[in-house]
C-alpha cells in the first residue's frame, strides 16, 4: 500500500478509462461534454504509456506519449470545428436532437 | 517513499473526482474546468513520476490550447445553458443501466489485466532505448526525438498542419452581399468607362439608366 509500483499507476489508468468510456455512454445531452470524454480517455492511455515507460527503463513509451498528445490536440481542433459548423446550421448540439441520418 | 505515496494518492484522488466531475456536472464550463483540474493532476504525477517533460508538454498543450479551446467553443456556443441533466432523462433512461454495466465490465477486465500479469523477466535487459540516468529526461527524448523517430516526427507536424487547415475550411463562412472596396477595380477604371458624351435633344432630356 506504500510501496508505489506500476499496477498503482496502471489502476489509475484504468479508472479514468473507465469513467471516460462511461462518460460517453451516459450522457445524452451534449456533444462537447462526449469530446472531453473522449480527451479522458487518451489521457489514461497516456498514463498507462508512460508508467510503463519508467518502470522497464525504456524511452519508447514517452516518445509515443508525445505522439498521442499530438494526435488528440489535432482531433479535438477537428471535432470543435464540426461542432461549431453543426450549431450555426442548426442552432442545437444535443445528442438527442442530432438524428437526422437516423432511417 | 511515504512522501511518494501520499502525494501518489493525492493526486489520483484529485484527478478521479475531477474525472467523474467533468462527466456529471450539470454545467458544461464547469466540465472544462475539472477537465483542467484533472490534466493538471495528472501532469502532476508524470512529473513525480520522472517524466518532466512531457508532464511540462502536458500542460502546455492540454491545459493552455486544447481546454482553452473547449471553453471558447463552450462559451461561444451558449450550451451552458443547455442543462446537462441525464440523470433525470425523461422516456429513454434505457441507457443508463447499460452503459453502467458495460463500463464495469470494462474496467473489471482492465483490473483482471493487471492483476495477473508480470514481467518477463530478461525483458529489461533486452531493451534498445534505455534511459540513462546521468541525462536529463529532455536531453535524452531529444536525442531519441530528432534521430531515430525523426520521420514520424516530421508526420505528426503534417498532421497538425493538415487539422489547421481543415479547420480552418469548415468553418470558413464566405458572406454573400457584403459591399467591399475594390482597389483593383477602382484603380483600372478608365475614362471612357465613367463618362459619355451625350447630345442634347432640345425640349426631351436625357434618360439616365442607372
Amino acid at each position: 500500500m506504500i510501496d508505489i509500483g506500476l499496477g498503482h499507476y496502471l489502476t489509475l489508468g484504468a479508472m479514468i478509462f473507465t469513467i471516460g468510456v462511461a462518460g460517453i455512454f451516459l450522457n445524452r445531452k451534449n456533444v462537447i461534454v462526449i469530446l472531453m470524454s473522449i480527451e479522458l480517455i487518451l489521457l489514461a492511455v497516456n498514463i498507462n504509456l508512460v508508467s510503463f515507460s519508467i518502470f522497464i527503463n525504456d524511452l519508447t513509451g514517452q516518445i509515443f506519449t508525445l505522439f498521442i498528445l499530438t494526435v488528440a490536440a489535432a482531433e479535438a481542433a477537428i471535432g470543435l470545428a464540426i461542432i461549431v459548423v453543426y450549431y450555426r446550421n442548426s442552432s442545437t448540439v444535443d445528442v438527442e436532437k442530432i438524428d437526422s441520418l437516423k432511417g | 517513499m511515504l512522501a511518494h505515496s501520499i502525494f501518489f494518492y493525492t493526486f489520483s484522488l484529485i484527478a478521479i473526482i475531477s474525472a467523474i466531475m467533468v462527466t456529471v456536472s450539470k454545467n458544461t464550463v464547469h466540465s472544462v474546468f475539472f477537465l483542467i483540474l484533472d490534466f493538471i493532476s495528472i501532469s502532476c504525477l508524470f512529473i513525480m513520476i520522472g517524466a518532466e517533460f512531457l508532464g511540462m508538454i502536458m500542460l502546455i498543450v492540454y491545459v493552455g490550447a486544447v481546454a482553452v479551446l473547449f471553453l471558447f467553443v463552450v462559451m461561444m456556443l451558449n450550451v451552458a445553458q443547455q442543462k446537462n441533466q441525464w440523470f433525470s432523462s425523461e422516456g429513454s433512461s434505457k441507457h443508463i443501466p447499460i452503459g453502467l454495466i458495460i463500463s464495469t465490465i470494462i474496467f473489471f477486465e482492465l483490473i483482471i489485466v493487471i492483476g495477473g500479469w508480470k514481467f518477463k523477466p530478461d525483458l529489461v535487459t533486452s531493451m534498445s532505448l534505455t534511459i540513462d540516468q546521468n541525462i536529463s529526461n529532455t536531453h535524452s527524448i531529444g536525442y531519441i526525438l530528432y534521430t531515430d523517430y525523426i520521420h514520424v516526427f516530421q508526420l505528426s507536424g503534417m498532421l497538425l498542419l493538415v487539422a489547421m487547415i481543415g479547420a480552418i475550411v469548415l468553418t470558413f463562412r464566405q458572406r454573400t452581399g457584403v459591399k467591399r472596396q475594390s482597389y483593383f477595380n477602382q484603380i483600372s477604371r478608365e475614362r471612357a468607362d465613367g463618362v459619355e458624351m451625350i447630345e442634347v435633344p432640345r425640349n426631351k432630356g436625357v434618360k439616365v439608366d442607372d
